[in-house]
């Protein structure tokens, strides 16, 4: 089984979020990255389908060099190659083609990606990529488990789930509830710095938008504490004041 | 040209977001000086697709393949696909839905369309066409400018009126050719609570966490949320201990909703759970502990002992359902 898995090099989640160049550019000083979260599942998931039947899981990820400690981290989890494509992950749009022309001949039985990534949240990849080779996809897949040539997996719906039957190849999009993300063990850590990174240059895509700027939400103003004894009162602050019900 | 939706329906009905992108669709063909056209897949009734004229749809188009009748992102973004076609459609919209985020990005590829993922406003189309989404986990905003002919964009529930201006809809039968390619995925079952508010479109939102201790307590949150008329949700822990279901989790990893009222119990506030709340209209926390980041972050707060503070707030609840 030979299983390709697309990870995302994303500021960590406690990282204060503030923009320069007049709000066009995201502040990557003092950052951490780290692999996407939902990647990190969807690599897991790969790593436990392929374990003991002697499967492949490559990981692939597009950006410039300064993602490379990421790709090795994914390495040291346990995939076994990686490739990067070597441009800046511009949009959803430029990761998807750049990976689907990456992944078209090299003979992957599906494609794991995470669901969304945490810094853009477009959750747009995975079909993208599966739009573009021609295959199902399943963006929000919370199960997955294969036999021969047909997985099952099981999708979110609001108020539920639906247990869905696909064929091979697919690219399915990992949330929370897949597996357990996997700590990298010694051995793992110390083979990642040898196992084969492979840099492509990246094909010409259509730029077909472009972010213009960010801004903050506005603050909240101070909260407005109702003292517990009196706690009643909010009820009534949130049908008077507020107005939510 | 035209603007395109598409109009998720369950078991044959709208739900309330379909009708609020429809809204959405309507201001911005509009602004465009355009008409409104609807795509619906399934079997919707004549009368339910007709009284989307009331919203300013002038144009239903009815799809009622019963090779469609379970969800298939390829087939139905095949179909979706084929509609923007035929009716010149400039912009095609969608919920930002499970449905609309396995839909819209396979629509974008087809038709090479800028594509906007959870909007949360109307597009700013006087100069260029700009769209401002959600972005870094509920912690920023992203300005996204669409550049292409066709646009698609999807939008979060519970972030627009419906708004109803009067008029009629022309209903007709659309029947594009489905390749078989696309109609290789089944479904096997579909499991849906039927009795339970669903948390990604409840207006109200009733949450809690780590400070109920233990799932005997939950109790009373449900009741609270009964009384509310909300769906109920929870913090990561307490869903990774077991003792909520994994689709209750709000937060980074959970789901990211954008309710009226989000009142969260024994819940501390990490920067993970917020991303998953911050555009609640209304943020209430209670909480035990006086410095409990979560307050920051809220509109109204409690500081006091969820089990002696719930109870007294369902009685409040009580007592202004029997007045009204």
């Amino acid at each position: 089984m030979k299983i390709l898995v697309c990870i995302s090099h994303v500021p960590d989640t406690t990282t204060k979020i503030n923009f320069i160049d007049n709000n066009t550019k995201f502040n990557t000083a003092q950052v951490q990255f780290i692999i996407n979260p939902y990647d990190e599942i969807a690599l897991a998931r790969a790593l436990e389908l392929t374990e003991g039947n002697g499967g492949t899981v490559t990981v692939i990820n597009v950006g410039d060099i300064s993602t490379e400690p990421t790709i090795r981290k994914a390495l040291a989890i346990g995939a076994a190659d990686a490739i990067r494509v070597n441009a800046q992950p511009r949009d959803g749009y430029f990761v998807a083609s750049q990976i689907a022309n990456a992944a078209k001949d090299m003979g992957f039985d599906f494609i794991l990606c995470g669901r969304e990534s945490i810094d853009y949240n477009g959750a747009m990849v995975p079909a993208m990529i599966a739009e573009l080779l021609g295959i199902p996809s399943v963006s929000i897949a919370k199960k997955l488990t294969i036999e021969g040539t047909t997985a099952t997996i099981e999708r979110e719906i609001e108020g539920g789930k639906e247990i869905v039957s696909v064929p091979l190849p697919f690219v399915a999009g990992a949330s929370e509830g897949m597996a357990e993300p996997k700590i990298p063990n010694m051995r793992g850590i110390m083979s990642a710095r040898t196992k084969p990174l492979k840099v492509v240059e990246p094909i010409e895509v259509s730029l077909l938008q472009e972010i213009t700027h960010f801004d903050t939400p506005k603050p909240r103003g101070q909260v407005k504490l109702v003292p517990a004894d009196n706690a009643g009162e909010l009820i009534n602050l949130l049908h008077t004041e507020a107005k939510v019900f | 040209m035209s603007v395109l939706v598409y109009a998720e329906n369950t078991g044959g009905q709208f739900k309330k977001s379909s009708f609020e992108i429809i809204s959405y669709g309507k201001s911005i063909a509009d602004k465009l000086s355009t008409t409104l056209s609807v795509i619906s897949i399934g079997n919707v009734s004549n009368e339910n697709l007709s009284a989307l004229g009331k919203y300013g749809v002038a144009r239903v188009l009815n799809v009622s393949d019963a090779r469609l009748n379970d969800f298939n992102s390829q087939a139905y973004s095949s179909v979706i696909s084929n509609a923007a076609t035929s009716e010149n459609a400039s912009v095609v919209l969608m919920l930002n839905s499970f449905a609309g985020r396995g839909l819209a990005p396979r629509i974008a590829v087809k038709l090479k369309a800028g594509f906007a993922a959870g909007a949360v406003d109307l597009p700013e189309i006087t100069d260029k066409f700009t769209v401002k989404k959600g972005g870094f986990s509920g912690k920023a905003f992203a300005y996204v400018e669409l550049k292409s002919d066709v646009k698609v964009i999807t939008l979060n529930a519970n972030s627009y009126k419906i708004v109803e201006t009067g008029g009629s809809a022309e209903v007709v039968a659309f029947s594009p050719t489905l390749n078989d390619n696309e109609l290789k995925s089944t479904v096997k079952e579909t499991v849906r609570a039927t009795d339970k508010i669903s948390l990604p479109d409840a207006e109200l939102v009733v949450s809690a966490g780590r400070g109920l201790k233990g799932p005997e307590n939950w109790g009373m949150i449900e009741e609270m949320a009964n009384l509310l008329g909300a769906a109920t949700a929870c913090s990561k822990p307490v869903s990774d201990a077991g003792w909520r279901p994994h689709s209750e989790h709000v937060g980074q990893t959970g789901i990211a909703i954008s309710p009226n009222l989000y009142l969260a119990v024994g819940i501390s506030g990490a920067i993970q759970h917020l991303a998953g709340v911050s555009s609640s209209k209304c943020i209430v926390v209670i909480n035990k502990d006086p410095e409990a980041p979560f307050f920051k972050a809220a509109d109204y707060g409690i500081v006091g002992d969820a089990f002696e503070v719930v109870p007294k707030l369902i009685e409040a609840l009580k007592a202004l359902k029997a007045s009204n």
